[in-house]
């Protein structure tokens, strides 16, 4: 079971509170979940990968076990704690500041 | 007895604002979609319960949300609530994508316009500036959207299609972004004729269609534009807004950067009418629903001062269709006031009594009964104010 944390913006676009679970084959990589995400919650479709190009929007980020996973390829497994689910996968909003 | 429904789009989410004919009292639903830029909603005139609503984020890009009840829930049109897969196991969501055209069958259209230090930049999606409903079918809805380009959807809003012929326009290399980026931002579609569609771009300006959105003519004669190199220029004219009565759809209204324009013969030929203007800078224009040669704007100080003259909320109309112009002030504030009223944020109801509404920069909606003959804040602090649409309901 992976567990995925979404900014606020889209846990309200997903209907979800608190994190969002997701079943999936081991080992998980970033498209795995991403694809798995879009899947279970379509309307997130477009938000976090451009419709087009299916590249990371440019103003998020994609974390685990303090990582910064954001520009690795898109096949790459993620940490064995995020498989395992005691670690989450965070994706989040780039803000340099208030 | 009548009612009406003001639809606000925000900086921070959407308002419905909705009152009896005697638009006295005021009942305020929102915030819908907290926390996201809304830069326009608007209702179908065939089945008013349904309403579009453009949602975006600088993060998490465009969404489409559709109401229809009124507002009362929202979803995205390629994704009932409830149902988030289609039979054969596939994700929906595609009301949220708006891919430009680079088909081959229709001409694979221009891929880049001008950019702010005049070299050639690509055409890149960034938002939807404008939904307008069709006058004959609540499932037909087009999208202006910038970088400028105008979609199309027939299934309402679930998918989405370029009408590649305007951005194909051969004056597409010449478009530039105006200071608001490279918007369209205006959408007129004519109820007498339904193959004719009027659309205006920041900076490139205004555009006809006689053909329901195949192929498009610029209209912009009689335009003088003195910051760009050529004043006369075929394109490149920064159109705020352009606004026209539907009983009579050859006359145009139009809030130029500088200078209130109006043209008789669809666009062909423009002449100025600011008149007595305090200033012709300004960003919106709307006509009275029932006196086809009444007007509307709101001046604004200067291109760099974007707020209103003397620290003075003042609507002005003329009666005469341009030219000639009175000041609008009664419930208004007229000292220390320095907000801006932005290029969609002014609507007419139509009530026997014409109802005139327009949204601030500082979160003010303000209403007149009266043709605008005096007015009242609907509500004071609301997020800055991008759009306002008004449905007048039987």
């Amino acid at each position: 079971m992976i567990r995925v944390v979404l900014p606020a913006h889209l846990r309200t676009l997903a209907h979800v509170n608190g994190e969002v679970t997701l079943d999936l084959a081991v080992p998980p990589t970033l498209r795995s979940v991403l694809d798995e995400l879009e899947a279970r919650y379509p309307m997130l479709r477009g938000t976090i990968r451009d419709h087009d190009t299916l590249q990371r929007r440019a103003f998020l980020r994609f974390f685990a076990c303090a990582e910064d996973l954001s520009h690795e390829p898109w096949d790459t497994p993620l940490p064995p704690e995020v498989a395992a689910g005691t670690e989450p996968f965070l994706i989040i909003g780039a803000i340099a500041g208030g | 007895m009548s009612k009406v429904r003001v639809l606000v789009g925000t900086r921070k989410g959407a308002f419905i604002l909705s009152a009896d004919g005697k638009r006295e009292k005021w009942d305020v639903s929102g915030p819908h979609f907290a926390g996201w830029e809304i830069y326009h909603l608007k209702g179908s005139t065939v089945d008013p319960n349904r309403i579009y609503c453009s949602q975006s984020s600088g993060w998490f890009g465009q969404i489409i949300q559709r109401s229809d009840d009124g507002g009362k829930t929202w979803f995205q049109p390629g994704t009932p609530p409830g149902e988030t897969k289609t039979p054969d196991g596939m994700p929906k969501g595609e009301s949220n994508k708006f891919s430009y055209d680079v088909s081959k069958e229709t001409g694979a259209p221009l891929t880049t316009h001008q950019w702010y230090d005049g070299t050639q930049h690509p055409w890149e999606f960034k938002r939807v500036w404008h939904l307008e409903p069709s006058h004959t079918d609540p499932n037909l809805v087009y999208a202006g959207v910038e970088d400028a380009a105008i979609f199309r959807s027939t299934d309402g809003g679930q998918n989405w299609q370029e009408l590649s012929g305007l951005r194909g326009h051969g004056t597409g290399p010449q478009w530039q972004p105006g200071a608001g980026g490279m918007c369209l931002h205006t959408i007129i579609l004519d109820k007498k004729n339904p193959n004719r569609i009027y659309i205006a771009i920041s900076a490139a300006g205004a555009f006809r269609s006689d053909d329901a959105g195949k192929t498009w003519k610029p209209i912009n004669q009689g335009l003088i534009s003195q910051f760009i190199p050529d004043p006369n220029a075929e394109v490149g004219h920064c159109v705020h807004h352009v606004a026209m009565h539907p009983s009579r759809p050859d006359t145009l209204f139009m809030q130029k950067h500088w200078d209130v324009m109006r043209s008789d013969n669809a666009g062909d030929r423009w002449h100025e009418v600011s008149g007595n203007l305090p200033t012709d800078f300004g960003f919106v224009i709307d006509v009275h629903a029932h006196e086809p040669e009444t007007i509307y704007v709101a001046p604004i100080k200067s291109d760099s001062e974007h707020f209103v003259p003397d620290g003075k909320l003042r609507i002005y109309r003329s009666k005469s269709g341009g030219n000639e112009w009175e000041a609008l002030t009664k419930g208004l504030p007229q000292s220390d006031c320095y907000v801006n009223i932005l290029r969609d944020a002014m609507a007419v109801d139509s009530l026997d009594s014409c109802g005139v509404y327009f949204g601030t920069s500082g979160g003010q909606v303000y209403a007149s009964s009266n043709a605008g003959d005096s007015w009242a804040p609907i509500v004071r602090d609301l997020p800055a104010v991008l759009s306002v649409e008004v449905q007048t309901l039987a």
